[in-house]
C-alpha cells in the first residue's frame, strides 16, 4: 500500500538518515548506528506497508508497529514526523530538558504504540496487540523489530515459542541483524548461528534478505500473513551505520555522536 | 478463596465480554470453568511468565481487560520489569491475581512461599493492590477490579477459608470484623482469623480488642485507619508477610508525619536471608515464624505493658 503523499522508500530513507544524524549530534545522544542499520526498514514499512492514519493515530482497526529495539530513538521519531503525526519542528527537542522525546523510545509521542528500551519487552506486547487483533477479526498486522542483540533476552525465545502454536499469522517480527551489539560483534558476544535455522524449527515462516533492498523488504514484508497460516520473521542482513563511511561496521558508533565535521561529511554521505 | 475469585471472573466475565484470562500453565482443578465457558478469552500462555506480562499489556493496550493469573512469586517477581514497564508505564489494564499468599504452599519450600510480593507490587506506579482475608473479600475485589480500568494485583490464599465479616460493602475501605477501640489489630489477609481468635483470648483478660481487615494495601485508607484507631492507646498490625514494605510499613508510613504518633506494633515474618526452610504446614510455619495466637497475644500483651 503505498501512501501517495510520502516520498518513495529510498528518497524517504535519504531524510530519516539526515534527521537522525542532525537529532544525534544536536543532543550528543546515542545509538546512530543502529538507527541508521533500520532506517530502510522503517522507509518500507511507513511509506509501504503500515496501515495508518497520522491523522487518526488510535484507529482500531490500524496495523501496529512495535520497536523493540527501543534505544533506535532519532530515526523512529523521525519516521514518524516524516510521516505527519507530529511536525519536523518537534524533534528540536529530542533529549532536551522537559521533552516528550526520550532517549528510548515512548508513548506519550503521536504514533509510538508502547515505550520500550529495556530488551526482550517488544515481542510479547506485540504478540498480546496479534491476539486480540485476531479476535477483533479487523485484518490488524502486527510488525515487531527487534535488534540482533536483544535475541539475547530468554522473554523472547518464550514469545518465538508461542506464536506459531497460536498459528499467529498476522505477526511479523523483523530482525534488524547489523551483526554488532554493546560490547562486542553478536559472534563475540553471544553466537545467534545457525539463526535462521533456529527460527525455522520453532515453526517460523523465515525470510532472509538484505536489509537494505527496498524491493527485497517491500516483497518480504508485503507477504504478511503468510499463506502458511504461520507468523513471519524478515532476517535483515543490515550494516551499523549503513550510510556514513566512517561510522559502517564500527562498534563505537553504538555510543558516540558525530562532531560538527564529522556530520557535516555524514549528511554529504547520505545525500542530504 | 480460588475458586470464589473465578466465580467471581466468570460473572464479570459474561456481562464484559472485553475480559480475558491468561495463566502461565498452573489453576488446574480451578480454571477450567472459565476455559469451558470462554473458550475464545483464555490462553494458558505455558510456562512463560514474562511472555505472559508482556503479552497481557499488548491484548490490553487493544482495549480489553486482561486477569493473569499464576502461584505466588511467579506472576509478580519473575516478570516483575514487565509489569513495571509493559503494565503500570503504560496504564494498562491488566489484572495479575497471585494465589498462594505467605506460606499457602507451605511444605513446598521458600520458592513457592509469598513473603515479599505485596510490598513490591505496592511499589510499582499506578497499581492498586489487594490482600483479601475471605471470599468475601475475593468477590468484592475481583468485581471492582474487573471494572476498574486500571492495573491490579489481588493476592489469593488457597484453602477454603471461612467467612470472617458480614458483606462487604468498599473493597477499598477497611472491614470491621471485631468491634474495640483500646487496642485495634489492623489485619490483611486469611491471618485476620488469627488476630480474631488472638483479640478473643485478649477480651477474656480484660482488654477491648478490635479487629479490621485492610484488605486494599494501595491505596490505603488513612482516613478510614486514623477514625478506626482514634481511641486506641496501641494498633498492631498483623501480616503473612515480611514487615519491609507490607501493611506494617504502609500504616506506620501514614503517620510518620504526626507530631504525635500512636505506637505502632508490627506483627509479621521475619526475614530470613540465608536460611533454609523448614517443610510443614501453612499453619505450623506461622507458628514457628512466631505467628501462633499465643504469640500474637504474648506481642501484644508486651506492647501493652510498654505504655
Amino acid at each position: 500500500m503505498t501512501r501517495p503523499n510520502l516520498p518513495e522508500p529510498k528518497e524517504f530513507a535519504r531524510r530519516i538518515r539526515a534527521q537522525a544524524l542532525r537529532m544525534v549530534h544536536a543532543a550528543k545522544a546515542s545509538h546512530i548506528g543502529g538507527c541508521l542499520s533500520m532506517a530502510d526498514i522503517l522507509a518500507v514499512l511507513y511509506t509501504r506497508i503500515l496501515r495508518l492514519d497520522p491523522a487518526e493515530p488510535q484507529s482500531p482497526g490500524r496495523d501496529r508497529f512495535v520497536l523493540s529495539k527501543g534505544h533506535a530513538t532519532a530515526i523512529m521519531y523521525a519516521t514518524l514526523a516524516e510521516c505527519g503525526f507530529f511536525s519536523l519542528a518537534e524533534l528540536d527537542t529530542y533529549c532536551r530538558d522537559g521533552s516528550i522525546f526520550t532517549g528510548h523510545v515512548s508513548h506519550a509521542v503521536p504514533g509510538v504504540e508502547v515505550s520500550t528500551g529495556s530488551l526482550g519487552h517488544g515481542l510479547p506486547i506485540a504478540i498480546g496487540m496479534a491476539l486480540a487483533a485476531r479476535s477483533a477479526g479487523a485484518g490488524s498486522r502486527v510488525f515487531c523489530l527487534l535488534s540482533d542483540g536483544e535475541c539475547d533476552e530468554g522473554s523472547n525465545w518464550e514469545g518465538i515459542l508461542f506464536a506459531p502454536h497460536h498459528n499467529l499469522s498476522n505477526l511479523c517480527v523483523i530482525v534488524d541483524f547489523n551483526k554488532i551489539q554493546s560490547f562486542g560483534t553478536v559472534a563475540e558476544v553471544l553466537n545467534l548461528d545457525p539463526f535462521a535455522d533456529k527460527w525455522k524449527a520453532f515453526g517460523w515462516h523465515v525470510e532472509e534478505i538484505d536489509g537494505h533492498d527496498v524491493i527485497a523488504l517491500e516483497r518480504a514484508l508485503g507477504a504478511v500473513p503468510a499463506p502458511s497460516g504461520r507468523p513471519t520473521v524478515v532476517i535483515a542482513h543490515t550494516v551499523k551505520g549503513k550510510g556514513v563511511s566512517f561510522m559502517e561496521n564500527k562498534l563505537e558508533w553504538h555510543y558516540r555522536s558525530p562532531s560538527d565535521e564529522l556530520l557535516a561529511q555524514a549528511l554529504a554521505e547520505v545525500g542530504a | 478463596m480460588r475458586t470464589t475469585f473465578i466465580e467471581s471472573l466468570s460473572q464479570a466475565a459474561s456481562e464484559n465480554p472485553d475480559i480475558w484470562l491468561l495463566c502461565g500453565d498452573l489453576g488446574y482443578s480451578v480454571l477450567e470453568p472459565f476455559a469451558a465457558k470462554f473458550p475464545g478469552r483464555f490462553i494458558n500462555v505455558g510456562v512463560a511468565e514474562q511472555n505472559m506480562a508482556g503479552m497481557a499489556a499488548g491484548i490490553a493496550l487493544s482495549g480489553k481487560t486482561v486477569f493473569i493469573y499464576s502461584i505466588g512469586n511467579f506472576p509478580t517477581l519473575r516478570c516483575l520489569e514487565q509489569l513495571r514497564n509493559d503494565v503500570c508505564y503504560h496504564g494498562a489494564d491488566v489484572k495479575v491475581v497471585a494465589v498462594g499468599a505467605g506460606y499457602a504452599y507451605g511444605s513446598q519450600g521458600y520458592t513457592h512461599h509469598a513473603l515479599e510480593d505485596a510490598g513490591i507490587m505496592s511499589m510499582l506506579p499506578g497499581i492498586e493492590v489487594f490482600v483479601p482475608c475471605d471470599p468475601m473479600e475475593v468477590r468484592a475485589a475481583t468485581r471492582l477490579i474487573a471494572g476498574s480500568g486500571k492495573p491490579s494485583y489481588l493476592r489469593l490464599s488457597r484453602q477454603g477459608e471461612p467467612n470472617l465479616g458480614a458483606v462487604v460493602t468498599d473493597p477499598r475501605k477497611p472491614r470491621v470484623l471485631r468491634e474495640g477501640r483500646e487496642v485495634v489489630i489492623l489485619a490483611s489477609g486469611p491471618i485476620a482469623s488469627r488476630a480474631l481468635e488472638a483479640a478473643g483470648e485478649l477480651g477474656g483478660r480484660g482488654r477491648e480488642v478490635g479487629v479490621m481487615s485492610v484488605s486494599c494495601l494501595k491505596p490505603l485508607d488513612e482516613a478510614a485507619i486514623r477514625d478506626a484507631v482514634r481511641d486506641a492507646s496501641l494498633i498492631v498490625t498483623l501480616e503473612e508477610h515480611i514487615l519491609r514494605g507490607g501493611l506494617f510499613s504502609l500504616v506506620a508510613g501514614a503517620y510518620a508525619g504526626d507530631a504525635q504518633r500512636p505506637p505502632v506494633a508490627g506483627i509479621g515474618i521475619p526475614e530470613q536471608g540465608g536460611k533454609t526452610s523448614s517443610a510443614g504446614s501453612r499453619e505450623a510455619l506461622l507458628d514457628a515464624a512466631g505467628l501462633s495466637v499465643q504469640a500474637i497475644v504474648a506481642r501484644i500483651e508486651q506492647s501493652l505493658a510498654k505504655r
